[in-house]
């Protein structure tokens, strides 16, 4: 029987209640307010005594408010027709919510139960399986959709029964499966799990090394990303942080995309809910949103159940990573989780740690981080969640603890800077202090030397000291005036302005120049490289910044228009001529 | 208030805890949030433990004996909304303060539910406000929510009169937060003269009355914003000032209640504080509520926990800072910032828009470097000394607050002082523009 309650105490959204019976840690309890459930779930516990943060307003609650317990954790809802969904944290589905404004204890199903779909079997009967092995598939839009063995059945079992071909509802037995100590188990399309524990039903988690592409060259050229890594985006407020995030979302070569508003503004998701059912995924021409899932916790919405929907945001993206597809889960902003954890922390009374976080807060960030990746299932198909985050850093200062404690686990680091957004230089991501650790690993820098070129990586490292140099030639121009030092450091800076214009920013809101291809970033790269590399004559310095602006004004024309058209190689032609004026034989 | 306590309310009389701003006592069917009268002071639940009840007393417990009536009114704040908010004063429980009857609507709970984002609508309606500034380099769009950030010596409240007059709004309604009296008969004096008095609404907590109360001067301007956006589908305009004081407020009833306080002092919660607050700006399919708010910065220090905080939930902010060119206070081109202008720009205004403002904008970053490398000793180019040129005569006839003109004319007047300091290729602009609308004669 399910454990019960009663409210004895109420700060804010904690709750005290004392309780008849025996709770689990983390356990779901509902308080029952004038008619409505109220979410919660158990944070601790004190002999009789459970403390609940309640994911809803505690607004007119009373001792002895009536709590039922029930007996399970905070749970995600697996199933087909999840795609295109907007969900809140907790995973009920917002168009199905009744009115204009959300109803306190309003639950909607995150799936329909009764919707029919057409089923193919993937095993047959005899079949030997384990949790997470594919029994069948349904088309859901345009994905094959697995239908996989409960994830919480330990060990083997046989198939005993399938159904042939043909149209089942979500909520229709679709398998039997028997294990060796005889016990039965009736299997449908839908599966619940918890969203704390990771999902971990694959073969294993080999080292990452398939470059994902996101169309940004400052990302997939200077600071790659891998299929299956971690990277974190942090910035003071107004660099373009969550334009940013869309870049990539829309963008990304991967087959679905997560997208966790977390704690941010509701403007920002409406530009999403407006946009993405009209814009076309750039590699496969279907429209964005078919692609997409949206969890929105913004941050009006309540504090307990952002720091949930990060959670279920992962959990999801499990989900589909177990059907071998390749998953990007973005969360804008990890801060307003961490933040949620902090007024819990500080509300249960907990002794504070650096800026009154919790201290065990380096511990949960790097827990979460550590569930992306990418994996082998058991029947050799591959498939990967790459997690992006973005950091809020209070007063943009990043020696905060959320940053830190990001920097420790997140192997990409997108440093935005106020001084590139403030001289519109976008993205505004700091070419120097950025950096991605995949660049190290021998089977990533195989892999782009494989797909790219031999060269590619001491390239790439070429250009960052490029960068380096120009801004070591700009301090020394600044304090000494342009005059006192020699040509050469004219030069040096103005090649890595030339870098910067022509290959780093990247126009957002121009049709050509929003996304570009990886065969595009190393063709235009090496003609970026090769004039980093000339030598050019230069009589004084005022000659070197007319002759660069043309030069850069020459790439940019390039980079507006389509790749090996007419006109791209006309520009093109014009910028060999253009050097040939200066460059040294 | 009153009307609430009915001869069979309980009357408690015994008060066990008394500090500077709560007190608590044993009682029993009480809710969170409720409502009291505590020797007649307003006050509100807060804390339940067991059949102990802490309640805050907005005016603070000076004087609170422990044997004082103790009334519990059975309801969390209130307001009745109606046709009859038009043109009145209230203070921050709701009650009028302007010698007016009282309200007679309906009763509805402040500080109510979110939203759904998924029944929002994408912002798309420009707010003309006449003032270049913001029109042409920061437009606003209804469904907004935006702050000035300016220091305590900065006419902001003039400002934000003016704005709220010339916005074309159908409601405004003015949340005052420790205004002083004589603001406070400004904004009132400025809205009679107007003729603007029918459309409007205000709460008003002053210097004179208790900080606390001042926490629920937001609560009570968006409920009541709220009834006109959703009930009578107007575009309502909220303004709030000064928000800084509110979130203080919100550090001395943390502070009293015990709670660790995070960075400068202020709640761990500050952020979620002031999000419920911003995020009731929102466009519906009929009917908005756009949020202009004033932070106060101490030395232009946007760092601080209060304004960094609020320029992560607002969608941008608007700076004034005084120009000694011009010996006036401008909206600052470079730190301002309209995150929802793309939505209108060229969309709602004229084609050029977007070019012309980037140009001004740029020339005018030009114009600081040039600056700089004066004070730094360095000689001027001819360049350098027209930027200059060029600047004063921009912030003159374009980024003055006190400027009034409509978009068309601030395009125009763009290209004239183009015209007047550059060449054309000297602009960035694209061709077809600077052909249709570089002015003929110089």
């Amino acid at each position: 029987m399910a454990t019960k309650g009663r409210v004895v105490g109420v700060v804010s959204n904690l709750v005290t209640i004392e309780v008849e019976g025996p709770v689990s840690q983390n356990e779901i309890c509902y308080a029952l307010l004038d008619g409505v459930r109220l979410k919660g779930e158990v944070i601790k516990v004190n002999g009789r005594h459970v403390f609940a943060q309640l994911f809803e307003s505690t607004r007119g609650m009373q001792m002895d408010t009536p709590v039922e317990f029930s007996g399970h954790l905070l749970e995600v809802t697996f199933g087909p027709g999840m795609l295109s969904r907007r969900y809140d944290g907790l995973q009920n589905d917002l168009e199905a919510m009744s009115g204009v404004f959300l109803q306190r204890g309003e639950e909607t199903e995150p799936i329909s139960f009764a919707q029919k779909w057409q089923f193919q079997p993937l095993v047959s009967a005899g079949e030997r399986v384990q949790a997470g092995d594919w029994l069948g598939e349904v088309l859901e839009n345009w994905l094959k959709h697995k239908i996989m063995v409960p994830f919480d059945l330990a060990g083997f079992w046989q198939v005993e029964t399938v159904v042939g071909a043909g149209e089942y509802a979500a909520q229709d037995t679709i398998a039997t499966l028997k294990n060796q100590q005889g016990e039965t188990v009736a299997v449908n399309m839908i599966q619940r799990w918890p969203v704390k524990v990771p999902l971990r039903a694959y073969a294993h988690k080999p080292i990452a090394s398939k470059l994902l592409e996101t169309g940004v060259r400052l990302i997939d050229t200077l600071n790659p990303i891998v299929e299956g890594g971690t990277g974190f985006i942090p910035g003071p407020f107004g660099c373009g942080k969550t334009v940013l995030q869309h870049i990539i979302a829309a963008n990304a070569q991967v087959d679905i995309v997560i997208i966790c508003a977390c704690g941010e503004r509701a403007n920002e998701v409406v530009e999403i809910f407006t946009e993405y059912p009209e814009l076309d995924d750039p590699y496969t021409g279907r429209k964005l949103m078919e692609r997409t899932i949206i969890i929105c916790n913004t941050s009006n919405m309540p504090v307990a159940s952002r720091e949930a929907s990060v959670y279920t945001a992962m959990t999801i993206a499990e989900y589909y990573r177990q059907m071998g597809l390749k998953i990007l889960l973005l969360a804008d902003s990890t801060s307003r989780w961490a933040q949620a954890l902090r007024e819990m922390s500080n509300r249960l009374e907990e002794l504070p740690g650096p800026d009154a976080f919790p201290m065990d807060l380096p511990a949960i960030i790097a827990n979460f981080y550590s569930r992306a990746g990418f994996v082998e299932l058991n029947n050799g198909k591959t498939g990967s969640i790459t997690f992006i985050g973005t950091v809020s850093p209070a007063g943009g200062n990043l020696k905060e603890p959320v940053t830190e404690s990001t920097k420790k686990v997140a192997r990409c680091f997108y440093a935005l800077s106020q001084k590139r957004a403030d001289s519109k230089r976008y993205p505004a991501i700091d070419t120097i202090e950025s950096y991605s650790k995949y660049m190290e690993y021998k089977e990533v820098q195989q892999y782009l030397q494989d797909h790219l070129e031999p060269r590619w990586v001491e390239k790439v490292n070429y250009i960052r000291d490029v960068l380096l140099r120009g801004k070591e030639a700009y301090d020394q121009i600044n304090i000494l005036g342009d005059d006192s030092v020699p040509v050469e450091y004219h030069l040096r800076y103005w090649k890595s302005e030339l870098v910067d214009f022509g290959f780093l920013q990247q126009d957002a809101f121009d049709a050509v120049d929003k996304v570009t291809s990886l065969e595009r970033q190393r063709y235009v790269f090496d003609i970026i490289s090769r004039i980093c590399t000339a030598e050019f004559q230069f009589e004084t310095f005022a000659d070197v910044s007319p002759y660069f602006k043309r030069l850069i004004n020459q790439i940019k024309q390039m980079n507006f228009t389509v790749f090996k058209s007419e006109q791209f190689k006309k520009y093109e032609d014009e910028l060999q001529s253009m050097l040939m004026e200066r460059k040294q034989s | 208030m009153t009307d609430q306590a009915t001869a069979f309310t309980k009357v408690y009389t015994k008060i066990e805890q008394i500090s500077k701003a709560t007190c608590a006592l044993r009682a029993r069917g009480v809710m969170n949030e409720e409502m009291a009268l505590v020797a007649g002071r307003p006050a509100q639940v807060v804390k339940i433990q067991g059949d102990l009840v802490t309640l805050q007393v907005f005016s603070g417990t000076q004087g609170i004996g422990t044997d004082v009536d103790v009334l519990f009114l059975g309801e969390p704040p209130t307001l009745r909304v109606g046709a009859d908010l038009s043109g009145r004063f209230f203070n921050a429980y709701g009650k009028p303060i302007d010698g007016g009857p009282d309200l007679e609507g309906e009763k509805i709970q402040i500080g109510g539910p979110s939203v759904n984002p998924v029944r929002r609508k994408q912002p798309s309606e420009l707010i003309s406000t006449g003032i270049a500034g913001i029109d042409l380099n920061n437009s606003l769009v209804t469904g907004q929510k935006i702050p000035f950030f300016a220091d305590s010596d900065q006419p902001f409240n003039q400002v934000m009169a003016t704005v709220a007059l010339r916005a074309g709004a159908d409601r405004i309604i003015l949340g005052g937060m420790g205004l002083s009296n004589d603001d406070y008969l400004y904004y009132r004096r400025v809205f009679e003269d107007a003729g603007a008095l029918e459309r409007i609404t205000c709460f008003i907590n002053t210097t004179d009355d208790p900080p606390v109360e001042r926490l629920l001067i937001p609560d009570m301007s968006l409920a009541a914003a709220e009834y006109f956006a959703v009930e009578r589908t107007e575009n309502v305009l909220v303004l709030l000032t000064d928000m800084t004081l509110y979130c203080d407020a919100l550090s001395i009833v943390s502070n009293r209640m015990d709670q660790i306080p995070s960075k400068d002092s202020m709640p761990g919660s500050l952020y979620s504080d002031l999000a419920k607050i911003y995020e009731k700006a929102v466009q519906f399919e009929k009917g908005s509520i756009t949020i202009i708010a004033v932070t106060t910065l101490s030395g232009g220090d946007i760092t601080h926990a209060i304004p960094d905080n609020t320029g992560y939930i607002t969608e941008g902010q608007l700076f004034l800072r005084r120009n000694t060119d011009i010996s006036k206070v401008i909206i600052d081109p470079f730190r301002s910032l309209s995150r929802l202008k793309q939505l209108v720009i060229g969309k709602r205004t004229r084609e050029d828009h977007a070019q012309v403002m980037n140009a001004g904008v740029r020339l005018y970053a030009d114009a600081a470097n040039a600056r700089t490398k004066q004070e730094n000793g360095f000689d001027l180019t001819d360049y350098d000394e027209r930027t200059l040129k060029f600047a004063r005569d921009y912030a003159r006839e374009l980024l003055a607050i006190d400027i009034n003109i409509g978009v068309d004319r601030m395009l125009d007047t763009s290209w004239k002082l183009f015209a007047r300091h550059f060449k054309k290729e000297e602009l960035g602009v694209r061709q077809q523009y600077v052909e249709k609308y570089w002015p003929n004669e110089t």
